[in-house]
This record gives C-alpha cells, structure tokens and sequence, in this order.
C-alpha cells in the first residue's frame, strides 16, 4: 500500500512553537503531543486506507472486513485488469494530486511575492535556537545543522508519542488536540495573514468586518475539516492551512538551517516509513490490526471526503469500511456509478461488467483517490516559497523547482504503483527540488541572463 | 497562444499533462547541462576578453541547442518503452494514446518551459517602473522578445512532432532537418537587435514547420478547407 507518508506532525509543532512564542498574547495550547498522535494515527490510516485502495488483488487481506465481500467478486476480475486499473487510476490521481500541489504552491509564491512581511527577518522559532548572523561561514554552517538536529529530534519525539499515544487508544486525547491546533491555525493564522495582506495592499478594514470575516472563515473551517462539509470546500481549506503553515516556516526559518532541515526531514521520512522499526510504520501496523479510520485535518484526500468517522459510532456494526462508504457518499460528488467506477475512466473502454453491486466496497477504494499528507504540502511550498523568496533568479528558479517537485511527485506515485506499500513522498521530490535549486541558482541563472542580455534565444 | 494550447487540448487528459510536464523536466535538464558547460567555460576563461566572451555565449547557445535535442531523443526513447507500458496493461491492447499525441504534447512541453525560461523575468521586470530601451538599445525589446518567445514555443511543437515522427520511421533526415532548423533560428537570434534578421526567418521557418507536421499528422490541403469552410 502506498500512502503518501510524511510528517503531517510536524504541522502541529509549529503551531505550538508559535504559540510558545506567543504565549504572552494567546492562551497556551495544551500539548501538542496531542495533534502528533493525531497525525500519526492518521497517517496510519491513509496508509490502510491507501493499501487497500491501490492493491485490488484478491490477496489484499489487509483490511478484513473491506476485502470480504470484494473476493469473490475479485475472482472474475483479473490481477491484470486490477493492474491495469491501478495504472489508469494512477494517471488520474497524480493529477488530482498535481492540482492541490500546484495551488498551494502558487498561493504561497504569490503571498511571498507580494507581502513583505513574510520575507523580512522578525526572530526565529524556539526549535531554532541558534542564529545565522554569524561571521564566518563554517559558524553558520555549524548552527544550521544544529538547527537541524534539534528539529529533527522535535519530530522524532512526536512522532514517537504520538505512536504511543495511539497504541494506548487515547483518543480523545487526539482529537481534542487536533482540534485545537486546527482552530489555532485556522484563526490565528489567517489574522496575521489578512492583516499583512491588507496592509500590503493599503486596504482598510474596521474591526468588525474583520471579526466577521474571521469568524465565519474559521467555523466554516473547522465543520468541513472536522465534520461533514462539501469535498472541494474541505480540499480548499486545507490547501489554505497547508500555505498558511509553509509561509510561517519560510518567514520563521534562517536560510540555511531551512534547506538542511528540508534535506533532513525527507531523510527521516525515507527512514520512518521503510524501516521495520520506524514509527510510523509502526502506526500503519497498529491501525491495519484495528481497521480503523482516518484522523481528518490531516490528510488530504482528492477524491473522498474522509468524515470523522468517529463521529458515527453507531455505523460500528459493519465497520469502517460502511462508515466510509458513508462517508464516500456523504463527500462524493463526482457522478461515477455505482457498479462501473471505472466507466469513466477512458470513454473507449467498454465498462467492466464484472462489477456488480457487490462492489460496494470496492467501489469506496476505486474511488478513494489518492491521499496525501499535508505535512508533504507544506513542504513542498516552503521549497517552493523559499525558492521565491531568496532566490535572485526569481522566476525561473522557482519555475524550475515546481517542474522538480512535480515530477518527483510524479515518480513517487508511479512507485506507488508498482511497490503497492507505504511510501514517503517527500525525498524524491524534495531531493529534485533541491537539486534543482541551487543548479539553477548557481549555473543557469548567469547564463539566461546573459542570453537575455544579448537576446538571443536558445 | 501556448496557454491556450494547453488549456484546450491537454488539460483535460490526465496522462498529457503528465507527459508535458515530463518534457518540461527533459528540457530543463538539457537546460542545466548546457548551462554548466557554459559556466565551465566562462570560469576557465578570462572574463575580461570581450570577443572571447561572445564566442563562448555562441558556443554555449549551439551547444546548449544540440543538448536540447538529444534529451528530445531522449524522452522519445523513454515515451517509447511507456507506450508499450501502456499498451501492455491496457484492456484491449491499444495504448489510451498515441505516439503522435504524445509527440505533439511533448513538443508543447519543451515550448512552454523554453518559452516560460525566456520570458518569465522580462515580463517581472516589465511590471516594474522603467523605460524601454532608454540607453540606445531598442525600443521594440519586450514587443520583439514576445514574438520571438512565441515563434519559438510554436517551433518545439512542430519540431517535436516532427522529431518523433523521423524518429518512428526511421527518417534520418528528417531528424537532422530538425535539428538544423533548429540551429538556424537560434543563429539568426544573433543578429538582434537587427530584428528583421532574426524574426523574419524564424517566421518563416515556422509556417513551413507548421505546413509539414500538419502533413505528417494527416492533413491535408482538403481537411483544411473542408475545416475551414465548416462543412461536415
């Protein structure tokens, strides 16, 4: 199974680092182990949920209840066909995952190009302790990897915890972070932001105006990213908070500890979900035994709307994979019927009948799209972001490393396809970008410019 | 134009934008190489030597337009074993879609990341305050760069069409045309700011670009008028 792991995690820190600065100002938010769980549980989820969605063979046993009655319907259907199927699928997520990617990125691109504020130098996070106004350069090497490690370590302890927290099912813990954390990010968050926006662009606004808009942005948030809300709201607000989140990174984060601390987190993700010890492998482990659903706020899904399954225990009695056929219909709105999910995939095609009603489950997991982590967003955006911002080839810089980072997202799905497990999305795409970075930076940039001075054209 | 090149017929099938996307990175990387050679160059020589400087820029263009082309024949070759992909795990055995597609999605791919690479700082800088060509240089700077972005973005899509095309049927010459086509317009570039020599011929060169990858795609003087005068 294939999810797209990453360190939805390491959202929440920031919240709480932020609020750590802030705390003065703001009441103190509980611990943020809370909302690691909560990620880590979720990405657990994503990766059951994407196992049984990507592997249709008939062995895919993993999730018991779902694949019960999809066996014998399986049996008429071949492993080639399910391939097949998987490899026409795939076309169509990599671009339902191209397009919420891109959009965060550009939402990010434009806010950095325009607002300065997130460009200028105002204090660093508490996990960053060490400064790089140092003279020398190995000093500041020096501080940016130690930047770098404590970061890490910030992570690997959430993680941890919040792998423990879910193998001794506190839920309710979880979820009350979770929900403080999204409420603190949907509210705060954009305040700063509107405000900076506003500011930019010379625009007054009277408080209550403000107070409304805030209000009925973050509750709305909030219901569609926590209950039931329409799938394209949901998917908006998460892209929202996910550009929201990388912003606060590239306004927050020296220079260089930002590209270390990118370059290390893609390693430790690598490690967490590939090594049999990682912890979330761990959680994925933990999840599948229990076949439980996702966290929601964590995770975003391109096709179905992940409700809070918890929020229908009554549903218990067939499972989750009820709930989220639930959920499925509750969320969906694209107009696949029910027995021929894959009618609509190539037109030529004749549907495959083999399908029957039965396919309810099934149904679900064709249609569940791909799912991505938002911790993965917000770190494409900060490469992104941070490529706008630092960069003085500008554009073409950050051109070069959205082509990267796509296709790196590109390549992680086709592993997907083909190793049908949990895999990390961010090293391939973040090790391109990076590469990509500082070439362009450093060697195409002298020469475009030289080809633009003369103008000549290549 | 190229956008709407893209918004009306690539946007809609998942696996074309996949393959622009792709040829954008094939043509970015040939970017990367071709630039590091430049920079090689540069940095071993002295930067002070004028004549010396320009050489090297020429060098580092016809080099870099020699790279580009191979990566062309690079993702040719790599389309080629993804079509068999395709057409292995497909339901009835022909892939969802075809070389020339692909050829023409690709060559779309080179042109708008060649054009976006060209065109992306000027039109930065043209938001700002400044006046065009205030030091002697020539007034018609952004006007001529547009154009000439566009002819060049319109000329990777007919030279993809045709790369694959020589390419699958194994018509070495077409493939050397291209090529020299190629080099040709990057040449006449350097006798900006002589516009008329470097803008003119590319034009040209375009129609006839055009003319043939629409011959080759299975036109025909017919289709067009038929399509012209909007008969059934």
């Amino acid at each position: 199974m294939i999810t797209f792991m990453n360190n939805s995690d390491s959202e929440e820190e920031p919240c709480n680092e932020r609020t750590s600065l802030m705390s003065a100002e703001s009441p103190p938010v509980p611990s943020y182990q809370d909302g690691l769980q909560a990620s880590e549980a979720g990405e657990a989820q994503t990766h059951r949920k994407r196992r049984t969605g990507s592997s249709r063979s008939p062995n895919n046993v993993a999730d018991g209840d779902m694949s019960h009655s999809s066996v014998p319907v399986r049996e008429s259907a071949s492993e080639n066909e399910e391939e097949e199927l998987t490899l026409k699928y795939g076309a169509k997520h990599v671009i339902m995952l191209f397009v919420p990617v891109t959009l965060c990125m550009i939402v990010v691109v434009a806010t950095i190009k325009s607002v300065r504020f997130y460009t200028e130098k105002n204090g660093q996070l508490i996990y960053t302790p060490f400064t790089e106004d140092t003279p020398s350069v190995g000093q500041r090497l020096l501080n940016s990897v130690l930047n770098t490690i404590i970061m890490i370590s910030v992570i690997v302890v959430m993680t941890v915890f919040l792998v423990l927290l879910y193998k001794y099912r506190c839920y309710k813990f979880i979820h009350g972070w979770l929900i403080l954390s999204s409420l603190m990010l949907l509210f705060l968050f954009t305040y700063i932001y509107l405000g900076e926006v506003l500011k930019t662009y010379n625009v007054a606004m009277d408080y209550p105006t403000l107070f409304l808009v805030i209000w009925n942005f973050g509750a709305v948030g909030m219901i569609c990213i926590h209950w039931k809300g329409p799938l394209q709201l949901q998917q908006a607000y998460l892209i929202m908070i996910s550009a929201l989140m990388a912003l606060v990174f590239i306004k927050y984060l020296p220079e260089w500890s930002a590209w270390v601390i990118l370059g290390a987190i893609s390693i430790y993700d690598l490690m967490a979900v590939l090594c049999p010890k990682g912890p979330l492998r761990m959680l994925v482990e933990t999840a599948q035994e229990r076949n439980e659903p996702i966290f929601p706020a964590l995770i975003y899904s391109s096709a179905m709307m992940w409700t809070v399954s918890m929020a229908k225990p009554d549903t218990a009695a067939r499972g989750p994979s009820q709930q989220t056929w639930d959920a499925a219909e509750d969320g969906r709105e694209n107009h696949r019927s029910p027995s021929h999910a894959d009618s609509q995939m190539s037109e030529t095609r004749s549907p495959v009948p083999t399908r029957p009603i039965t396919s309810f489950e099934e149904l679900e997991e064709e249609e569940r799209g791909v799912k991505l982590g938002l911790g993965d967003f917000i770190f494409y955006s900060v490469l992104v972001g941070k490529a706008a911002a630092t960069a003085s080839g500008d554009w073409n810089t950050t051109l070069a490393c959205f082509v990267a980072i796509l296709i790196g997202l590109c390549l992680t799905l086709l592993l997907l396809a083909v190793f049908k497990k949990a895999l990390p999305a961010l090293p391939i795409s973040i090790t391109f970008g990076l590469i990509f970075y500082f070439s362009t930076d450093n060697l195409v940039r002298p020469f475009m410019d030289t080809l633009a001075f003369h103008q000549l054209y290549i | 134009p190229a956008l709407g090149l893209f918004l009306f017929t690539i946007a809609r099938d998942p696996l074309r934008i996949i393959i622009l996307i792709a040829g954008a990175f094939f043509w970015l990387v040939s970017l990367l190489l071709s630039s590091l050679i430049w920079f090689i160059a540069v940095k071993a020589s002295d930067p002070r030597d004028e004549p010396l400087q320009k050489g090297l820029l020429i060098f580092g263009v016809m080099f870099s337009v020699l790279l580009q082309e191979a990566f062309r024949f690079l993702y040719y070759k790599l389309l080629r074993k993804a079509i068999e992909g395709l057409v292995a795990l497909s339901e009835d055995g022909c892939s969802p879609i075809s070389i020339q597609q692909m050829s023409y999605v690709a060559g779309v791919g080179f042109g708008l990341m060649s054009g976006a690479f060209s065109m992306i700082n000027l039109l930065a800088d043209a938001l700002g305050p400044g006046t065009v060509g205030i030091h002697g240089d020539s007034q018609l700077y952004f006007l001529t760069s547009a154009f000439m972005t566009m002819v060049l973005i319109f000329l990777h899509t007919f030279w993809g069409i045709l790369f694959f095309h020589g390419c699958e049927h194994r018509r070495w010459w077409e493939i050397t045309a291209v090529v020299v086509m190629h080099l040709a317009v990057s040449g006449s570039t350097f006798c900006n700011p002589l516009y008329v020599g470097s803008l003119v011929p590319s034009y040209l060169l375009m129609a006839a670009a055009a003319a043939w990858a629409y011959l080759l795609s299975g036109g025909s003087a017919q289709n067009l008028r038929r399509f012209l005068l909007c008969k059934s």
